[in-house]
């Protein structure tokens, strides 16, 4: 992907801001502050430091938007990035197969209607999107089980299992390295808006809102995570903590447990409209499932 | 580094209703200007169950945002400030206010109140109605920071 010179700029400013805050020191044997701070965390500054001056991250960066890919180690980005090292291909590989899976009714599979798979290329950048006839907004998960239900007559998947996760990230692969381009429009405008206003609610025994970890500190670190901008392009997503992959849903409900707040369930109107809030706050950059993230 | 509205809490009567970790009753704590002067408790806080509070992931769990001089554990966070020092740059009224409630200082922080049950939202049903810390926990992290000269 060709880097222009806005982006070149938006890097070295990065860079600049980065080496230029004094940055807490660790803590060391005694109780008195290391005057200098050099030695304060050597794997950030081997994480970031040798990136910043990496033309290959500048498809991740879109004006002030970074990608979770950004804030990654470089050895998490070389894996995401070897179709061969990325244990999320593994689910693009099923999905293939249940591409062309004969079930239901109908007698049909996915490919009865759509051809092979590379149909569904740059179909993904639009989601979540406006549904009229069900009036509402469908995510791609809901969209294959629309497809399932009422193409196919067979039964929905459940949110998280093998198979819609595998189809999910089959269909989002095919879009990668497209930018997300939500409509954010007509009634999209008002989950839009019932997503931020979840995002910016202080919920929880913690009492934190999202914005206070990913607007206020990303690229900070939370014991060993590196907060990141919380952006949603790279769902579903392997997590080497969850040696899985697993869905938008599925991140925004284990946040909230680490805010001890309540949960709903995964599908449910509420993460519906934060991921189109976070959709919409990431419009511009790439799709690029399956990630690979810590 | 106070909020402006800070001055205006001369003397402010809090009570927590809500069921403290422990046992015992929680107790009502007044703020006078910047701090919480009187200790939560009768029993003198413990320093070294503070310290032990601060690493813990269950306890405090203060290293998740703040360094502070625990080598045996790794990976201190670094969103809130370095706690070396802390014991200095404040008095212990002051830090136990920063500990029950800092949001009075700092509407807009991201550090939780350890010693509020009530006003919060959507809390998850095994915490609900607790305070994060005991009034107990409190002192004990307390007297640990203010070993942080």
């Amino acid at each position: 992907m060709p880097m222009s010179r806005g982006v070149l700029c938006a890097l070295a400013g990065f860079v600049l801001a980065v080496f230029s805050c004094p940055g807490p020191v660790v803590a060391g044997e005694s109780g008195v502050a290391s005057p200098s701070p050099v030695d304060a965390a050597p794997h950030i500054d081997a994480a970031l430091a040798a990136p910043r001056i990496d033309a290959a991250l500048a498809p991740y960066i879109v004006g002030a938007k970074r990608s979770g890919y950004v804030y990654a180690l470089p050895e998490t980005r070389a894996m995401q990035d070897d179709e061969i090292m990325n244990p999320g291909f593994a689910w693009v590989e099923r999905g293939r197969g249940l591409w062309t899976e004969v079930e239901g009714a109908n007698g049909k599979s996915c490919a009865s209607c759509h051809g092979p798979v590379e149909s569904m290329a740059g179909k993904a950048v639009s989601y979540p999107k406006w549904k009229a006839s069900m009036n509402r907004p469908v995510t791609v998960e809901r969209q294959i089980n629309f497809c399932r239900v009422a193409a196919m007559k067979a039964e929905p998947w459940e949110h998280e299992s093998p198979q819609l996760l595998a189809m999910t990230t089959l269909i989002k692969q095919q879009s990668r390295g497209l930018p997300m381009s939500m409509a954010d429009d007509g009634p999209m405008r008002e989950w839009i808006d019932r997503g931020k206003a979840l995002y910016f609610a202080r919920r929880g025994q913690l009492d934190m809102s999202c914005k206070h970890c990913h607007d206020d500190h990303p690229g900070e670190k939370l014991r060993a995570e590196t907060l990141s901008q919380a952006h949603v392009n790279g769902f579903p997503t392997y997590r080497l903590g969850w040696q899985g992959l697993g869905s938008l849903h599925r991140r925004l409900e284990t946040c909230y447990e680490q805010m001890r707040a309540e949960t709903y369930p995964l599908g449910s109107d509420e993460y519906v409209a934060l991921e189109i809030f976070l959709t919409d706050r990431g419009r511009g950059l790439p799709i690029e499932t399956p990630s690979v993230r810590r | 580094m106070f909020g402006k509205g800070a001055a205006l809490l001369a003397v402010l009567l809090v009570l927590c209703s809500g069921a403290a970790r422990s046992a015992e009753a929680p107790l009502p704590y007044q703020i006078v200007g910047k701090g919480v002067p009187v200790p939560l408790s009768g029993t003198p806080g413990n320093a070294e169950n503070g310290r032990a509070l601060v690493a813990s992931r269950a306890g405090g769990n203060c290293l998740a945002c703040h360094a502070a001089p625990i080598p045996e554990e790794s990976d201190h966070g670094r969103v809130g400030p370095d706690l070396r020092g802390v014991g200095s740059r404040f008095g212990a009224a002051e830090l136990r206010l920063r500990v029950v409630d800092p949001k009075v200082l700092h509407p807009d922080t991201m550090m939780p109140a350890f010693f509020r049950a009530e006003g919060l939202n959507e809390v998850a049903a095994p915490f609900r109605g607790q305070t994060i810390l005991s009034a107990q926990e409190v002192e004990d992290v307390v007297a640990y920071l203010m070993t942080l000269k």
